[in-house]
């Protein structure tokens, strides 16, 4: 049976004496070598020079304090149900009283970890999220020596107080154009000074 | 009695209300039911969700009923013709029910122990709008605590009296009810009463919203995480048919196993459901019937082989080779 035409026979021809001393392929072999010499090379110095990356690059992940520095993620599990590399495990714990500053909402991530030898950094985890609490970052997923230092818990993920990390980048003028219309304001707390405001029906 | 539901004929007995004529058709035709709970007496006729359209009052009197009308309190009459998802101005009215509905209840589902199985995010998923017109502060109350067992979210409520007809018609001594009136009602016991009661759990069952959950299952999973089995065991108080929601071999929560209508086959005791945490203590019969379309089948592959049938048919509809017969 014949897949293709593209078969070629091997014949095995006796060398020429030319090809035999071998010498005019050195040359020619060396010729190209040389030409490199003058050509740009592409290498780059890494950790002094970097490349270029686009905005939404999708790099490390990072867990968003609001405003007011209280953690926005409420552990509702919409990442983890979306995360087809089934990376993402959390733990809820319950707000205590005196305890408003630390966590937006009522319910918390207790724990909260992702395993970054499983993730495939699709990002779906940042388009799930309702409180817009995680997101990917340009930051890449640091080396390490063990498996378990993979997996990252709340220490690696949720943003320092005073180290905040910019997304606004990530968010494309859609998104932000999205949270305007007023009806999708209802988490935001009772403000008579805004009624009135947006669309009348 | 011969009753036209969306076109489809039945013949129902007399005293049967239009819901039950269409849920005995089925669930294409069925409206769904915020408040009717065809387990509990005089329930239904509060939230008007299952609103439908009678084109034809009966053979005697052919004239159409000038309104929608609620179907769970409706009786059909002989020759009656009633349209529910074929009427647009049902549908209509429907989305305004829904919009009514979700006026006052919070838009807190990635808090609520709830989601997932609310019978609220379902209909608000089916029939509601994506965007609230509603600009103003949502009602809020006061905390109370009735128990160490059932947890109140008064805020979640959409005053279906389910819970109140449970409490009395199940069990004696109620101590729970609706106090005050209008836009200020709310469940709630008498100064502070704490709910005690063997089978007060039931509540949490038949309340659609979470507005009663279980505080032993509060903020442990999301009910898509954990894997609902049949189990049973033999009890004293009730039939001791049960679902419990596992995750790995830790029983996380027990409820009472629920029908196609997301109502309780049968009401089970306050020890089965809030006491028996281990595996040991049940006896489990196999993986508990779930809709595909449900978001608690997700990871669950209960239904490969309907889910590879379909492939298949779709398959073959695109002119593909047989996957058994590939070479």
């Amino acid at each position: 049976m014949q897949l293709t035409n593209r078969k070629v026979v091997v014949s095995k021809k006796e060398q020429s004496f030319a090809e035999r001393i071998y010498l005019p392929a050195i040359a020619k072999g060396m010729m190209i070598t040389a030409s490199h010499l003058f050509k740009k090379s592409p290498t780059i110095n890494y950790p002094e020079e970097k490349r270029p990356i686009a905005p939404v690059y999708r790099g490390q992940h990072v867990l968003k304090r609001d405003e007011n520095g209280a953690e926005r993620c409420t552990s509702c599990g919409m990442c983890a149900v979306a995360c087809p590399a089934e990376a993402i495990t959390m733990t809820s714990g319950e707000r205590k009283k005196g305890e408003e500053n630390l966590y937006r909402e009522e319910k918390y991530a207790a724990t909260y970890e992702i395993n970054m030898l499983r993730c495939i950094f699709c990002g779906l985890c940042e388009e799930a999220c309702p409180k817009e609490a995680i997101f990917l970052t340009d930051r890449l997923v640091d080396v390490e020596f063990e498996r378990n230092d993979f997996i990252y818990g709340k220490d690696k993920l949720v943003e320092k107080i005073d180290k905040r990390i910019d997304v606004t980048k990530r968010q494309t003028q859609a998104v932000l154009d999205f949270k305007k219309i007023p009806g999708l304001k209802h988490n935001e707390l009772y403000d008579p000074k805004k009624l009135n405001t947006g669309n009348k029906h | 009695m011969k009753v036209t539901i969306d076109g489809i004929e039945i013949d129902v007995p007399k005293g049967t209300t239009i819901l039950e004529a269409a849920r005995m058709i089925g669930p294409e035709v069925a409206p769904p039911t915020m408040c009717y709970y065809s387990k509990l007496k005089t329930s239904g006729g509060y939230c008007r969700t299952c609103i439908v359209k009678v084109t034809q009052g009966s053979t005697a009197n052919p004239n159409p009923m000038p309104k929608p009308v609620a179907s769970c309190r409706t009786e059909v009459m002989d020759g009656m013709v009633v349209e529910n998802t074929i009427n647009k101005e049902v549908l209509e009215a429907r989305k305004g029910v829904v919009e009514f509905l979700l006026m006052n209840h919070p838009l807190d589902c990635p808090i609520c122990d709830q989601a997932g199985e609310c019978h609220l995010q379902d209909l608000g998923y089916e029939h509601g709008a994506a965007n609230t017109r509603y600009e103003f502060p949502r009602r809020e109350f006061e905390k109370i605590d009735i128990g160490k067992y059932v947890q109140l979210h008064m805020t979640r409520c959409i005053m279906c009296f389910r819970c109140v007809k449970v409490a009395e018609q199940l069990t004696d001594n109620r101590v729970h009810g609706v106090m005050h009136r209008g836009d200020a009602a709310e469940i709630s016991t008498y100064i502070e009463n704490v709910i005690e009661n063997e089978f007060s759990g039931n509540v949490i069952d038949v309340c659609p919203v979470g507005a009663l959950t279980d505080k032993t299952f509060r903020f442990k999973s999301r009910v898509w995480f954990t894997k609902p089995v049949d189990a049973s065991c033999d009890c004293k108080k009730c039939s001791g048919k049960v679902r419990l929601w596992l995750k790995g071999n830790d029983v996380l929560r027990v409820t009472a196993r629920k029908d196609q209508w997301g109502e309780v086959e049968e009401f089970i005791c306050n020890e089965c459901r809030f006491e028996r945490k281990n595996t040991a203590d049940w006896k489990i019969e196999g993986p508990s019937p779930i809709h595909r379309s449900s978001v608690i089948s997700q990871n669950h592959y209960n239904h490969l082989n309907e889910l590879k049938v379909q492939v298949m048919k779709q398959q073959k509809a695109l002119g593909f080779m047989d996957i058994n017969k590939r070479p």
